[in-house]
């Protein structure tokens, strides 16, 4: 690197604005494979933002924290939007309503499902404890995932990963899944992958329908909830 | 606008506050959903312009989740090392979990379909 280019590179990594605007590009390139690749859940646009703001950083040798100081701008949004899940919930209130039962079982069966089986499967595979602790919550939103690893003993920075990762493999494969069992019910469709993968989840439902939208924010709320009581009473007993 | 950007700010700190002052096992922002969920059942109503400002963040919601998704480089190490376990139990453990919530949800609401069915057929 030529000692002008390298000047104006440190001159830049110091302001937010590289951070941030590499953040919308990624994110516009990601939809735009997507948009291409005529809505293939694969080509998910979250995941294709992150393969290459990683693959930038980790040649240009800027660490996480540098890069976070400009992205932070984009992440503190989470919460207002988190808010704003309020709106769509109002307007499928009835609905929510009228199937409250049904909801609030499957919504129980789900959570369990997530905790036992990643558990399980990880444990099968040998993985350490503190992986298995790290793992369990991995289908809750982020901030009470990483607090209920926390409590348990796990990595809570580790946690936040999983639950990334997890919520993009619900996006990507979820909808084909859903195809395939022949579940058009939006409301079920929102359901499943909004407890199965929170936010991100819940994202990839509000482009399809507001229906599936407005069911996958509550899906992630409820199980949110369940897992931060249930999880750690859980885990008491088994362990 | 900025009166319902700031409304949708303002849900979100007391559910911050609340989280902290009550010691609440849910994230402040959580909370501030279900504030805002009670302040529109008791208005019985979304004003025209928190609708515009709430479905701008909703509709955007993705993007959101990148700055967070970026920090899976600080454990490619870690994850590197386990990556047949970690992969396994990700994408196992959620298809279940969809596949399971689904099915319940499907079986359950054609149950309540049949029942109110019958009690409308008397």
């Amino acid at each position: 690197m030529d000692k002008g280019f390298s000047e104006i590179w440190v001159y830049l990594s110091a302001s937010p604005l590289l951070a941030l605007t590499l953040t919308l590009a990624a994110y516009q390139l990601g939809n735009w494979v997507y948009q291409k690749g005529g809505k293939n859940p694969l080509l998910n646009p979250v995941l294709i933002a992150v393969v290459v703001l990683v693959a930038t950083l980790l040649v240009t040798g800027t660490d996480y924290a540098t890069y976070f100081e400009g992205a932070q701008f984009v992440h503190f949004l989470l919460g207002p939007a988190t808010v704003a899940l309020a709106l769509p919930l109002y307007r499928q209130i009835e609905r929510v309503r009228k199937s409250a039962l049904a909801i609030s079982v499957s919504l129980l069966a789900g959570s369990l499902t997530a905790t036992a089986t990643a558990v399980s499967i990880a444990w099968g595979f040998g993985s350490s404890q503190e992986i298995l602790i790290s793992l369990a919550p991995k289908s809750v939103t982020a901030p009470v995932a990483m607090g209920i690893a926390e409590q348990l003993g796990g990595l809570p920075s580790l946690t936040a990963v999983l639950v990334i990762l997890t919520g993009i493999i619900g996006a990507a494969l979820g909808p084909l899944l859903l195809n395939v069992m022949g579940v058009k019910d939006m409301a079920a469709r929102g359901l499943a992958i909004g407890t199965a993968s929170h936010g991100i989840g819940t994202a990839r439902a509000f482009q399809v329908s507001e229906v599936a939208g407005a069911f996958a924010g509550l899906a992630m709320g409820l199980n949110a909830l369940a897992t931060a009581i249930l999880l750690p009473l859980m885990w008491k007993w088994v362990f | 606008m900025i009166f319902y950007l700031t409304l949708i700010f303002a849900c979100q700190l007391v559910g911050e506050l609340l989280k902290v002052a009550l010691e609440l096992p849910v994230p402040g922002p959580v909370i501030g959903m279900v504030l805002l969920f009670a302040g529109l059942m008791i208005k019985r109503g979304i004003p025209e312009d928190l609708a515009e400002v709430g479905y701008t963040f909703l509709s955007n919601l993705s993007l959101l989740f990148v700055p967070a998704g970026v920090g899976v480089m600080l454990h490619i190490a870690l994850i590197g090392e386990q990556a047949l376990a970690i992969t396994l139990a990700l994408v196992g453990s959620t298809l279940a979990t969809i596949a399971v919530t689904a099915l319940v949800m499907r079986a359950m609401s054609r149950a309540e379909d049949a029942d109110t069915g019958r009690s409308t057929d008397g």
